[in-house]
């Protein structure tokens, strides 16, 4: 689905902060991308999500050539991956239900097509009596489910987490962790970027580990 | 700490485990009628709200601008108007008159001359009245020159014959010129055509003239337009990267910004054209109650009655049509530019 071929990553003219990473996403896999904090996870996710470019090296998303993507297509290709930041970026001045409703927006749903799945999802996340709050009002855990909400309501083939826990308390952590093995059952890839070892150690998964730019896999 | 089953790949049809959650939903996959009362839930929530804060796209400044933009860009079609219809009026009026000269000559009796100049005049088709002034008439147009009680035997004054034509297109002047010319003594022809080609260059002139200053006035609002959607564009950084990474194509999000400038761009259109409107309203009330002073008797004497006639009110709404589709594409182009720039 995704794969890295001796990718490297540099900002500018600054040191290279990512090298010779490869590896594959699969069809239904489950991952971790671990690492100490400033090991680069972040900016690994970034290329993952096509917000980066490569300086070097092969990335196929899709089983596309990243590097022969126009870039009109690159919108199309997003839509197929489900982003959750650890600074949640929900839109302060829509309600929790209309930042959730956002990427069918995009795509040019009507209201009246969308309204049943996103009210249904809001009340899976545990949201559903927070539909009108606005995101400042909400506390981290309740922003942290409608940030994943959003990632999840186009149901997309890849899911990629960035510190999805790292505003929650650990009965959440378990709760959110549980929510994106649900899903990873239904069908869709995930990736969860963590420095979490009480997060690792709940789940026997595959584990992607960064440290000083290198990648080292652990199925 | 108790372990949570490895996730499996293909294991999308399992059900959930004891300690796993409910299923996430599907869309499409609740039964209908669950779909309605879910939707029904929905009901009571707000209207949906734009992707782009209206409150962050530049608004009472830019509104302002483009309303005065609107009110120069109106008041200037409004004054090409009143010159274009003047003008039109002079040389309607000018084609459809043709004057005789006659200059006194020794000798020659110029009470018939005239009489033969008019009679000749007559017998050409297209020719309407055909008239000389009579002393009276010529003593009146003399008057401000060479004061009142004027003896016109005393004096070598030339005498006017007017010529009406019913049918400008039908009447062939320079054979009308050639006859006058060749068989009446100090005769000549005035067809005004100096007068009508000047008229004509000076009112193209002040339509060009019209024109620049509207070209002007629309890019000086295009610019304003463009450093406003700037500056939107940078107080709303975070909603495009939102936008971006939930799929939005570079025109969806242009459309989005697009949307709060046509508003805008309507806005100020109107307000700038209705404040013309008043203007043209007030200036037609003004010159109507200054019929016959001396200041509004010059100025009807160059303009006709000094009112903007319907083209000009059908060029107000054009140029409020103009401003809104002007400031909507602008910030649509700026947009998709800074975007573009942004990549």
């Amino acid at each position: 689905m995704i794969r890295f071929e001796n990718v490297g990553l540099r900002y500018g003219m600054g040191p290279e902060i990512l090298r010779d990473l490869s590896f594959e996403i699969a069809p239904q896999s489950f991952q971790f991308l671990t690492g100490p904090s400033g090991a680069g996870k972040t900016s690994l996710i970034r290329l993952l999500f096509m917000s980066l470019k490569p300086t070097r090296g092969l990335i196929r998303i899709f089983n596309r050539d990243l590097s022969q993507i126009d870039k009109q297509e690159i919108p199309l290709l997003r839509r197929k991956i489900g982003v959750v930041f650890q600074d949640f970026r929900l839109l302060d001045h829509l309600t929790t239900y209309e930042n959730i409703a956002l990427p069918l927006r995009v795509v040019g749903k009507e209201e009246a097509e969308y309204r049943a799945d996103v009210v249904e999802l809001l009340k899976w996340v545990g949201l559903g009596e927070r539909m009108q709050a606005m995101p400042p009002v909400l506390s981290g855990g309740e922003k942290q489910r409608a940030a994943i909400a959003r990632a999840l309501i186009t149901r997309p083939d890849v899911l990629l987490a960035d510190e999805p826990t790292g505003n929650v308390d650990p009965p959440l952590a378990r709760r959110l962790l549980r929510l994106f093995i649900e899903l990873n059952k239904l069908g869709t890839s995930v990736v969860i970027a963590t420095h979490d070892i009480a997060l690792l150690e709940q789940v026997e998964a595959r584990r992607l580990v960064l440290a000083d730019g290198r990648l080292s896999v652990f199925d | 700490m108790a372990k949570i089953s490895k996730p499996r790949a293909n294991a999308s049809r399992q059900a959930p485990g004891k300690s796993a959650p409910n299923r996430p939903p599907a869309p499409a996959r609740a039964k209908p009628a669950r779909r309605r009362r879910l939707a029904r839930e929905g009901n009571a929530l707000r209207p949906t709200a734009p992707i782009v804060p209206p409150q962050s796209v530049a608004g009472r400044a830019l509104t302002l601008v483009v309303a005065i933009m609107s009110f120069l860009a109106c008041l200037t079609v409004g004054a090409v108007s009143v010159v274009w219809d003047a003008a039109d009026a002079w040389q309607n009026d000018l084609v459809r008159e043709v004057t005789i000269q006659i200059r006194p000559v020794d000798g020659i009796d110029m009470a018939r001359e005239i009489d033969r100049a008019v009679a000749l005049a007559q017998e050409f088709p297209g020719i309407g009245v055909v008239r000389a002034l009579s002393d009276a008439e010529t003593r009146q147009l003399l008057e401000p020159w060479l004061g009142g009680g004027l003896d016109l035997d005393a004096l070598p004054v030339p005498r006017l014959i007017q010529i009406t034509l019913a049918d400008p297109g039908s009447v062939d002047l320079d054979q009308l010129r050639t006859a006058i010319t060749g068989s009446i003594s100090g005769a000549s022809l005035d067809d005004h055509s100096v007068w009508t080609s000047r008229l004509s260059a000076m009112a193209g002139t002040v339509v060009l003239a019209g024109f620049a200053i509207l070209a002007l006035v629309m890019a000086s609002m295009v610019l304003s337009v463009v450093f406003a959607t700037q500056a939107a564009m940078a107080g709303n950084k975070d909603v495009i990267s939102v936008l971006h990474f939930v799929g939005a194509e570079d025109s969806f999000i242009a459309r989005e910004f697009q949307r709060h400038f046509l508003v805008l761009g309507l806005i100020g259109g109107i307000a700038g054209g209705a404040c013309a409107v008043v203007c043209f309203v007030v200036l037609d009330v003004f010159s109507r109650e200054a019929e016959g002073l001396a200041s509004s008797d010059q100025l009807s004497a160059l303009f006709g009655s000094v009112s903007v006639s319907l083209p000009g009110y059908l060029g107000v709404l054009a140029v409020v049509f103009l401003v809104a589709v002007l400031t909507a594409l602008t910030s649509g182009l700026a947009v998709k530019a800074h975007l573009a720039k942004g990549d």
